[in-house]
């Protein structure tokens, strides 16, 4: 086991890697450049150029590449943002609390509700409660988040006035947790809305494959009880293949915040990445590169530890090698 | 049945089919399953070979290795005394030798008719001339006992046993001279597997085929071989004519697999009497 | 003595998208304590619904729908579903033919035998994982104080087997119903099983419902036969009488169809034809169309299961012409 997590790790080195190189030339291949998104277009052409050498813009591509690689490396610095000039992790670290809040709880709550509802849906096949859970969930896939959103927010927030329409906290005011959960439930809403709506299917027909398995036969020729052959037997198998799709909801709530931080003006990465993209600021940008191709290749090696928890198969294999 | 003068129609010299199983740290090691190990047979023209084993002995993978489904590690198989290789030869071998599978379903196209999947091979390999594929696909059809009707309808429409049917007609439209039966009845019921076996035999009488008979239940094989090859851990550990095997078993391993087969006659219980 | 179970009149149904559909009908046999009992028939027979009939574990959309399956006198069929689940794996308990599937792929062996030991007898966790021990060394599987802490797929088919049969007699069951157990099994294996249940359901005094294909099997284990076509029982009788003087014309088929292990170069006499698929409607005997003593009256008269004397029965209007006429061949 110790041997594989190192295996994954040594090959997640060169796709970071790569990951880089391929952003780093892509960004500079799109039109516009953090110059003209800084200084007024009247400036002289001789003040451009001489910010343009201060942000090492002129040198060849493969020397800005390497300097930002060598920083990296050698100091575990990211640079600085060419448009505001912070440092660029310390950004990146003050947008990732709000966003891991908000995802973490969509993510926890849209399981929550998933789990339970697929079961039921299953052991109940074609009942009434299955179609209202199915087309429920089905909603849940169709609707578009910004859609969704912008309901939410004439409803609650413009028409009835009860919850904030965006923000983490009250301008000017301290917050506390309370104001916090109050900015969170449109968001969480819809996020949730998403992840359950996804999830309730996949754990449904997973559920339906289990159920007609022969060991739950078994199970109920020993004396079990329905409840127990369900929740027992019968899911510990089918929250197998749901554990894959739990390590790729990460990415995909990930590159969703950008959507629902910016309809709810949410403090967090994804707003700090559409900004980014606005100003042509490409070591902010890197930089949020990198912690996004991080968030996958992690969540990819954590689901595959995962699934060796659950799957004592598996464990067998990493084990013993490839058999 | 000694044709030992004549040049035997296959012939299997220390055949070896490994693969290789990757261990240890980074997948670096390497070691070999032995499917086949250093086998050896001949069978020769209209004779019928059975080869009996447990699950996992090899006989499968060497009834696919002679025909060209697995790689060939070591040795050599001859057929009508010159070596065959699949890489260049496929079309003109797949004409002499032909195999029959457990489950013919799998390997029917679910949505060809019985018509198209028999005449298919004969277009490919113009067996015979355009006009007269229709008349051929009859007559192979009646040659494994099956009704022109059966020409329009699809695989799922048919029982084990006539999908089993099908797939013997298939494999004997290339007209070949040798079948391998890889356990060609068990999957069928007792009363099938019998109709299945008397076909086989049938037709071994009207068109001189040779077969490799790969089977684990020992009564099917004791009834269609002339000779059977016991087989274990990837080796033949014994070879002679069906009445030797059965009457005077040599190796160990042959006696332990007959004293462990159920004879169904109750006055013959051995099973729970004998230790 | 009163039977241990009496399966009577019991037809099984589903409900499918066609409406409901009969599987089995009229199904009437006795098992008595202590012997075993087997039910031979090919597939679509109808052996292996009756038995899920028994353990009422027919699925949501499967019933029985007529008759009565009574142990030790109690009807099954009229149990609520909780008295049901305490008898299952109690009184009477099952195993089946694909023991590689038979067993939860994520939970260890011990874990499995361990619920079902708890299930029905009042013992804590530490106790039952004794008796487990206990239980899986007496059938034969070596070193079980590591076994148990191993999952299913570290086993052999073999293995798997002596698993599921510790699981099922842990609990001393009255009845045990073995639906097709040495089926998917190697031949050196499978007379390993026999003698294991054999061996095991003696000392525990514990009836046995075999399930099978295999005459072969029949022959060693079974004192008494059943033997099913299409949804009926068409011959009953001890296994002696069965292999002797067969009086119903499927069973002489099925035995004809065995290769037999002398060197008399018979030509197997295979039964013509298959099942047909609408045997539910037909208006007559349901073997008729691959009969070779059918007439004209078997076509259109359905025949009842008939006494022949000494208990032996059949369902075939011609048993006669079997008896005097000795094994058809």
């Amino acid at each position: 086991m110790f041997g594989y997590i190192l295996r994954r790790l040594l090959i997640a080195v060169p796709v970071l890697f790569g990951v880089t190189i391929i952003n780093f030339i892509i960004m500079r291949m799109a039109p516009g450049n953090p110059i003209d998104m800084l200084v007024s277009p009247k400036l002289p052409d001789a003040a451009r150029e001489a910010k343009a050498i201060e942000l090492g813009l002129n040198d060849p591509v493969y020397m800005q590449y390497w300097n930002w690689l060598k920083n990296l490396v050698m100091h575990g610095d990211l640079g600085y943002s060419m448009y505001t000039s912070e440092p660029v992790v310390s950004m990146i670290l003050e947008r990732m609390g709000p966003t891991l809040i908000l995802m973490g709880t969509a993510l926890v709550l849209g399981l929550l509700i998933a789990i339970p509802l697929g079961i039921l849906s299953a052991t109940k096949q074609y009942s009434k409660l299955d179609y209202i859970f199915v087309t429920g969930s089905f909603l849940g896939i169709s609707i578009p988040n910004f859609f969704l959103g912008l309901i939410l927010v004439y409803v609650f927030a413009v028409q009835l006035n009860w919850l904030p329409s965006g923000g983490m906290k009250e301008v000017g005011a301290d917050g506390g947790f309370g104001t916090l959960l109050m900015h969170m439930i449109l968001p969480i809403i819809v996020l949730v809305a998403n992840v359950a709506g996804r999830n309730i299917r996949y754990v449904r027909s997973s559920m339906l494959e289990i159920l007609g398995q022969d060991y739950l036969r078994t199970a109920r020729a020993k004396g079990l009880k329905e409840v127990f052959v369900v929740n027992r037997h019968a899911l510990r198998n089918a929250l197998i293949p749901i554990v894959t799709i739990i390590g790729l909801e990460i990415p995909i709530l990930f590159g969703g915040a950008v959507v629902i931080e910016q309809i709810f003006s949410w403090p967090g990465i994804g707003q700090l990445t559409l900004s980014s993209i606005m100003n042509r600021d490409y070591s902010t940008l890197m930089g949020l590169n990198l912690v996004a191709a991080f968030v996958v290749i992690a969540a990819n090696i954590l689901t595959d530890i995962v699934y060796a928890f659950v799957d004592p198969r598996i464990r067998k294999s990493y084990v013993g090698g490839a058999k | 049945m000694s044709q030992q003068t004549k040049t035997p129609l296959l012939t299997v010299k220390n055949v070896k089919t490994y693969y290789p199983v990757k261990t240890g740290f980074m997948n670096l090691q390497k070691s070999y399953v032995r499917a086949v190990d250093d086998v050896s047979f001949e069978i020769y023209e209209g004779e019928t070979l059975g080869l009996v084993g447990e699950s996992g002995c090899g006989k499968s993978t060497l009834g696919r290795t002679i025909i060209g489904l697995e790689p060939l590690t070591d040795g050599t198989i001859l057929f009508d005394g010159k070596p065959m290789n699949f890489r260049t030869d496929r079309v003109s071998l797949s004409k002499q030798i032909q195999i029959v599978f457990q489950d013919p379903y799998s390997s029917l196209n679910p949505r060809l008719t019985i018509g198209d999947l028999l005449a298919e091979p004969l277009t490919v390999h113009k067996i015979v001339p355009h006009h007269e594929i229709q008349q051929e696909v009859s007559r192979l059809l009646a040659l494994v006992g099956l009704s022109d009707s059966a020409k329009s309808r699809y695989p799922h429409e048919f029982s084990g046993g006539q999908r089993q049917r099908i797939g013997i007609a298939r494999a004997l439209a290339l007209r070949p001279r040798l079948i391998i039966c890889d356990e060609p009845v068990s999957a069928l019921d007792v009363s099938i597997q019998a109709q299945i076996m008397n076909l086989f035999k049938k037709l071994q009488r009207e068109l001189g085929l040779t077969y490799l008979f790969i089977a684990h239940g020992l009564g099917a094989v004791k009834y269609i071989s002339d000779r059977i090859a016991v087989m274990f851990a990837g080796k033949i550990v014994e070879m002679g004519t069906t009445e030797e095997i059965f009457k005077n078993p040599q190796h160990e391993y042959t006696k332990k697999l007959l004293g462990a087969y159920p004879i169904p006659d109750p006055k013959k219980r051995s099973i729970l009497t004998k230790p | 003595m009163e039977s241990l179970l009496s399966v009577k009149h019991v037809t099984t149904a589903f409900d499918t998208e066609h409406g409901k559909v009969t599987s089995t009908s009229d199904v009437s046999f006795d098992v008595k304590h202590g012997e075993t009992l087997a039910i031979v028939g090919e597939s679509g027979s109808g052996k292996s619904v009756t038995a899920l009939s028994i353990m009422r574990l027919l699925g949501k959309n499967g019933h029985i729908a007529e008759g009565e399956v009574r142990l030790n006198g109690v009807d099954l069929a009229k149990l609520s579903d909780a008295d049901m689940q305490k008898l299952r794996g109690n009184d009477v308990s099952m195993i089946f033919q694909e023991p590689m599937t038979a067993l939860n792929p994520v939970l260890t062996i011990g874990y499995q035998l361990v619920e079902a030991i708890r299930l029905h007898m009042p013992l804590d966790k530490k106790e039952a994982k004794k008796l487990a021990i206990e239980m899986l060394t007496k059938v034969g599987i070596p070193q079980a104080e590591r076994v148990i802490k191993q999952f299913p797929f570290a086993l052999s088919g073999g293995m798997r087997q002596r698993v599921m049969i510790a699981m099922a007699l842990v609990c001393k069951p009255k009845l045990l119903i073995a639906d097709e157990p040495t089926t998917a099994l190697d031949v050196t294996v499978q007379a390993q099983i026999i003698r294991l249940l054999h061996a095991l359901c003696k000392e525990y005094d514990t009836a046995v419902m075999l399930i099978t294909h295999d005459l072969g099997v029949v022959a060693e284990m079974a004192d008494r036969v059943v033997v099913m076509y299409a949804g009926q029982v068409v011959e009953t009788t001890d296994v002696y009488t069965l292999f002797e003087q067969p009086l119903h014309p499927y069973t002489v088929g099925l035995l004809n169809s065995i290769p037999s292990m002398d060197f008399d170069d018979k030509e197997l006499q295979a039964i013509p034809g298959t099942i047909p698929s609408n045997y539910n409607a037909l208006p007559g005997c349901r073997f008729a169309n691959r009969c070779p003593l059918a007439t004209e009256y078997c076509h259109s008269n359905k025949p009842e299961l008939m006494d022949t004397g000494d208990g032996h029965l059949t369902r075939c209007f011609e048993w006669r012409k079997l008896q005097q006429g000795g094994h058809l061949q």
